[in-house]
């Protein structure tokens, strides 16, 4: 049994196909007014790289203050500011769009076997008003940032803060609706663009994953859209709907405002997931344990999602009788979640596992995303929530899950697709290093955060009392290593495009339509049109298809 | 690195196929992107609904809290106006399914006409909505903008009003809450008004098309997609007349 | 008539799943009477005193102006089960949290002001 599943053409004779999406057409206008969601995708991964590196370097200007207790490397409205803009930056521009706004527009359409998505102008509008929301946000950077926290808290940045929140508010609206009709046509692709043959359950549960998230994005938000247009109006005009004096009330805007953030933060997994079930499925090789609970789970989280926003809220004045109901909610919502975890561990029993660095990736998402979900049930109950709400037990809870989970799915589905974007394979060990350094980085940086959280460390403080100081620099330490981490890909994932191995169509031996197709793929993806006669996830169709593979010619 | 067999040999595409110039090459056919356009305009509307419905929101939780303010902040409005404007669009409606209809008929002159009329009565109600505006700023009754409680604390000073209403007057905390009983008329009427806008600009582009016969040869789904834009515009006004105008004239 | 026209013009599009219905004008001219009638129906409504119906009756009449705008206008009542799904998800998903937020929200806010159980 060999210790990697990795298949790649004979190195001495492959070459990359000479007509595909990327050398179709030539000019820098061809990229920018191309309705090829390949082209898009690609698009948005140099974007969404550049804002990852912004909200990274945020980040290392936090932990640099946070090395001692004194708020000495910058004023404590500077570091309010630079904790602001670290939680938009990677929120607003990296963890919403990352997935789906990258992997997601350029799998999506070959996956189901279509040519494009239903609505391909509609998709570069996306990509242009993210990057007008990017552009925004630099804005408000170089004059002087935000410090309400990206939670936009009334009455504070309505009538108290004199920092650009307009432009900010501004900022998140424009980039609203470029997730909204990213969403609108990933629902309407999946729907009416699937090939002969791809019934629903015939999908990759990748789709299944977009599909649920992209419900979020559609329906909820729009209601984050109107949230910003009444913080807008209240801090211009002083309409008073905030404004207790006036008797409005702050406590509507958390209601709206949470009404979208939570299920935003399922927007910001759920493509996660569908990564891993990929991944998982791949390296085991064995198909997806309990399909049809994993589909439905998906949309199971969407719809629960819904249902459960004010356990931001708890102590924030709503009564006693809705703490509970939401509290309960809150347990309910687990549980899809924790099915798709059983059902991946079920996946790995008895499969091949071998040890690429997707599955590395995917092996750090299962371990810290489960620790991360459960430590959200800890403060999805009320009692625990009421001690460690806004201390660093919350930013440890959700770093765990954003970073800990959907960035590392993320990295994992570039590194499992990137031979099928451009051609070529990564190196292999020093991005398996690159995935452990990661690992340890980010347990040094955000394992001591629970602990500090407990020990009563309120978050949002350049200050902090002495005794939590060794901790802090723990996490310091770790977020330097986490640093490296994530830069090694940078570096050798450019290096990779132009001397990485040629990678064919199916260096993985994956099934799934995409990897039938030439890498990089055509811009009309196929040749023709597709006809699903086989279930997701079947590896013995594939054997039989390489039986039939002729290899060499006379 | 072949291709797997599990893709078509050509059996259900002919490579050469004859399709329509409007069809777009990702479509397998016309009645795809037929369909698939009028699920996305759809879609389109349900965050439209979600968007509005952040308004209504605050209507529902305000008008329960302060009740007596917003009864008498809404005899401010006109009902002949409101009603008008109410049967303008509602007009607006018909002429544009009319329209609709005209463009499945292959009728491009009746085509022209019902978007033509659809168009005039458009900008009839944002006319209508100007005199209303004007009326509120005349009478200082703008949130933010020298807000008057004049006409609450002594109805009596409004003669017109008071004739037909006979408001009581009422107490200073009170009153301060008509200003958000006239900040949702503004944002709601004013979010209205700015769609309207927008679907008249876009009804003005497709009157040019219509007459170069665009929406006449069997390709209606631009037409089509718009009238669910601009009768879902007409929906929020069902809602938005009896919440603002009618909550309650018998006081 | 008309059946013929449109099927002549697309061969591919009559064996469809969906045939595609076209309302006649008359229906059009039927449901705008309505719609006017209604709206008179709830002016006049707003001047009688009928205490805590008041709302109701105007919030039911501009539901069924609505759903006449919907079904007719709008053309669900014929469409695919995938339009009259959309459609339904979204009436769901605006009144749940639309509807059941205010009511909750203003019960406590009533509740407290005169001193109110825990629950509100």
């Amino acid at each position: 049994m060999s210790s990697t599943i990795v298949s790649l053409p004979d190195q001495s004779t492959a070459r990359i196909p000479k007509t595909n999406f990327i050398t179709k057409e030539n000019g820098l206008l061809s990229w920018l007014l191309t309705g090829d969601h390949k082209r898009i995708a690609v698009l948005y991964l140099i974007s969404i790289t550049f804002f990852f590196f912004i909200g990274g370097s945020l980040a290392g200007l936090i932990r640099l203050e946070l090395l001692t207790p004194q708020s000495d490397l910058m004023a404590t409205d500077t570091y309010n500011k630079v904790f602001t803009m670290h939680g938009v930056v990677m929120i607003f521009l990296f963890l919403v769009p990352s997935v789906p706004a990258t992997l997601g527009n350029f799998l999506i359409p070959i996956m189901i076997g279509a040519k494009d998505l239903a609505l391909p102008k509609i998709n570069l509008l996306s990509w242009y008003l993210y990057v007008v929301g990017g552009i925004l946000v630099i804005y408000t950077m170089v004059s002087g940032g935000v410090d309400t926290g990206w939670t936009f808290t009334t009455p504070l940045s309505t009538h108290y803060v004199n920092t650009n929140v307009m432009s900010t508010g501004l900022a998140v609206f424009i980039a609203g609706f470029s997730s909204i009709f990213t969403g609108l046509n990933f629902i309407v692709t999946i729907h009416k663009m699937r090939c002969p043959g791809m019934t629903w359950f015939r999908l990759p549960l990748f789709v299944w994953a977009h599909y649920a998230a992209s419900i979020l994005m559609v329906l909820g938000t729009p209601v984050l859209a109107i949230a910003i247009v009444l913080v807008a109006l209240e801090r211009t005009v002083g309409i008073g709907v905030f404004d207790p004096a006036k008797g409005g009330d702050p406590l509507l805007f958390q209601h709206l405002f949470w009404f979208y953030s939570h299920p935003a933060v399922y927007i910001m997994i759920l493509p996660g997931f569908g990564v891993i079930s990929e991944t998982i499925s791949t390296f085991s090789r064995k198909r997806v344990f309990g399909y049809t609970a994993v589909a439905f789970s998906s949309v199971a989280i969407a719809v629960f999602g819904f249902f459960v926003w004010a356990h931001h809220m708890f102590i924030m004045g709503i009564s006693n009788y809705a703490v509970l109901v939401f509290s309960l909610l809150t347990m309910l919502v687990a549980v899809p979640s924790a099915i798709k975890i059983f059902n991946w561990t079920f996946t790995l029993y008895k499969g091949s596992i071998t040890f690429e660095t997707p599955m590395l990736y995917t092996f750090g998402f299962m371990g810290l995303f489960t620790i991360g979900g459960l430590t959200g049930v800890f403060l999805g109950a009320s009692g625990t929530d009421i001690h460690l709400t806004e201390t660093y037990f919350i930013v440890a809870h959700f770093h765990f899950v954003m970073v800990g989970g959907m960035l590392m799915a993320f990295l994992a589905g570039i590194h499992f697709w990137w031979p099928k974007i451009t051609g070529r394979m990564y190196p292999e060990k020093i991005s398996q290093l690159a995935a452990v350094v990661t690992f340890i980085g980010f347990n040094l940086t955000f394992f001591p955060q629970f602990i500090l959280g407990t020990l009563g460390m309120p978050r949002r403080y350049a200050a902090y009392p002495p005794e939590f100081q060794v901790l802090n620099v723990f996490s310091t330490a770790g977020a330097t290593i986490l640093g490296v981490g994530y830069l090694l890909p940078i570096l050798y994932l450019t290096w990779s495009l132009k001397y990485g191995a040629i990678a064919g169509s199916n260096p993985w031996q994956a099934t799934g339509l995409e990897w039938q197709i030439q890498s990089p793929p055509l811009t009309e993806n196929f040749i023709e049109t597709p006809i699903m006669d086989h279930e997701a996830y079947d590896y013995e169709w594939l054997d039989r298809q390489k039986a039939k593979e002729v290899t060499s010619v006379g | 690195m072949s291709d797997s067999p599990a893709i078509a040999n050509g059996a259900a595409v002919a490579e050469h196929h004859e399709h329509p110039p409007y069809q777009r090459h990702h479509f397998e056919s016309v009645e795809q992107q037929a369909d698939t356009t009028n699920f996305a305009m759809w879609l389109f509307l349900l965050t439209e609904i979600m968007f509005f419905g952040g308004l209504f929101t605050a209507y529902l939780i305000l008008r329960n809290w302060y009740y007596p303010a917003f009864v008498e902040a809404s005899h401010q409005l006109n009902i002949f106006w409101g009603t008008a404007n109410t049967a303008v669009l509602i007009s607006s409606s018909f002429t544009m399914a009319m329209g609709v209809w005209s463009a499945e008929m292959r009728k491009k002159g009746t085509l022209v006409l019902c978007l033509v009329l659809t168009f005039i009565l458009g900008l009839v109600f944002l006319g209508i909505k100007t005199i209303e505006y004007k009326e509120k700023i005349e009478k200082h009754h703008v949130p933010g903008f020298h807000y008057s409680l004049q006409s609450f604390t002594n109805p009596a000073s409004d003669p017109e009003i008071y004739k037909e209403y006979h408001d009581q007057p009422m107490a200073l905390d009170m009153a301060r809450h008509t200003e958000l009983y006239f900040f949702l008329y503004f944002a709601m009427t004013g979010m209205h008004a700015l769609h309207m806008i927008i679907g008249i600009a876009i009804l003005g582009f497709m009157i040019f098309r219509a007459r170069a016969g665009a929406y006449t040869t069997g390709h209606v789904t631009f037409v089509e997609n718009f009238g669910l834009y601009w009768h879902f515009v007409d929906i929020i006004w069902i809602f938005l007349f009896p919440l603002l105008y009618l909550i309650s004239r018998h006081q | 008539m008309s059946e013929q026209k449109q099927n002549a013009a697309h061969p591919e599009a009559a064996h469809g799943e969906h045939e595609h219905h076209i309302t006649p004008p008359g229906v059009y001219i039927v449901i705008f009477l309505s719609l006017l009638v209604f709206t008179a129906l709830t002016v006049g409504a707003s001047y009688i005193e009928m205490g805590i119906f008041n709302p109701v009756v105007a919030l039911a009449i501009g539901v069924i102006k609505a759903t006449l705008v919907v079904l007719f206008f709008m053309g669900v009542k014929y469409s695919t089960k995938l339009t009259k799904l959309t459609v339904f998800a979204g009436l769901f998903t605006f009144t749940a949290p639309y509807c059941g937020l205010p009511s909750r929200t203003s019960a406590a806010h009533n509740s407290k002001k005169q001193g109110g159980p825990w629950w509100r």
